[in-house]
């Protein structure tokens, strides 16, 4: 199965129309959709605006392959779970998001193992093509790096 | 003087707004272990998720609805001053800037740590929130200097970085 994902703030119609095109063109149906308010058409496919805790984690442990805007929150589920991550920036010309931090977002994140960067719609395709040659990394640990958890300790005790 | 000798523990407020601000303050928990950590944020399915630990829900808001924002702003007013935190920390965003800055009212010490999603420069909330916090993280060591183990070396309005929640 392969879970698309907008997080919870905004809509991305951008990403959810090409994926629903690509899973048209390969007659995919095994596909979840969380979008948001969105206009897009998905007749015959699974899917919801939003979707609480429990039923999102279930989503991410149940797909082979998340595609995602490039949102911290998708990518940390994703790394968390050793699960491949196709991630898309939302565009601030476009007004998708306020600004184009998703960009840097992505651009970090790409050197990390499991994580794929489709840098504009047009690459979701191509890279749900040869999704079965894209491997998760290994899961990341549970929390923060213990240099960050001791610095927080370390204020919180001072 | 009954507690002479054993500080009393610290009472911790961990503030964020849902998304990948949430999923990054709960990367952060075993940094609150010895303290009596309190979470507060904005979807009342995170209760359960905290327990043991105290919740405290506060109304969602961005800046793109002004009402709404002073509503949610009232509502974390009220949560700092009801639970009196020692320190209060939050990955952002908008409740987690009003947290911070009415924390000095209690007096409280804060930090701010900016979400891993500004990886070049520090948000909008964190450039704002820097001017008040007692301390400002960034998650990327490009953005800041390393965190000095002295705090008196710590010049506040600088982000220093101590690592990242991946």
């Amino acid at each position: 199965m392969i879970f698309v994902t907008v997080g919870s703030q905004l809509e991305f119609d951008r990403m959810t129309a090409a994926v629903a095109a690509w899973a048209r063109a390969r007659g995919r149906g095994d596909i979840y959709f969380q979008t948001g308010a969105t206009k897009v058409d998905l007749a015959g496919f699974e899917r919801s605006a939003l979707l609480d805790a429990r039923e999102i984690k279930r989503k991410y442990d149940e797909a082979s392959i998340v595609v995602a805007h490039a949102g911290t929150g998708s990518i940390i589920e994703c790394m968390s779970r050793g699960k491949p991550i196709v991630i898309v920036p939302r565009s601030a010309r476009l007004h998708e998001t306020r600004n184009d931090h998703q960009f840097a977002t992505a651009k970090r994140f790409e050197k990390r193992a499991g994580v794929f960067v489709a840098w504009d719609e047009r690459e979701i395709g191509p890279l749900l093509d040869r999704a079965a040659e894209l491997a998760g990394g290994a899961r990341i640990a549970p929390y923060a790096d213990d240099a960050l958890i001791a610095a927080l300790r370390g204020f919180i005790a001072e | 003087m009954s507690n002479r000798g054993t500080p009393r523990r610290k009472r911790v407020l961990a503030v964020s707004s849902s998304g990948g601000h949430w999923t990054e303050l709960r990367r952060l928990a075993p940094a609150f272990r010895d303290a009596e950590c309190i979470w507060c944020s904005v979807r009342s399915e995170m209760r359960a998720e905290v327990a043991p630990d105290r919740f405290e829900l506060v109304p969602d808001a961005n800046r793109w609805n002004k009402l709404r924002l002073a509503w949610s702003a009232l509502c974390v007013a009220w949560v700092v001053l009801r639970t009196r935190p020692d320190v209060v920390v939050s990955t952002g965003a908008a409740p987690g800037y009003f947290a911070i800055s009415l924390a000095r009212f209690v007096g409280a010490r804060t930090v701010w740590v900016d979400s891993i999603a500004n990886a070049d420069e520090l948000s909008m909330s964190g450039q704002k929130a820097s001017r008040i916090a007692t301390l400002t993280l960034t998650q990327w060591p490009e953005l800041g200097p390393p965190l000095p183990a002295d705090p008196r070396a710590r010049a506040k309005g600088t982000a220093y970085f101590a690592g990242g929640v991946v």
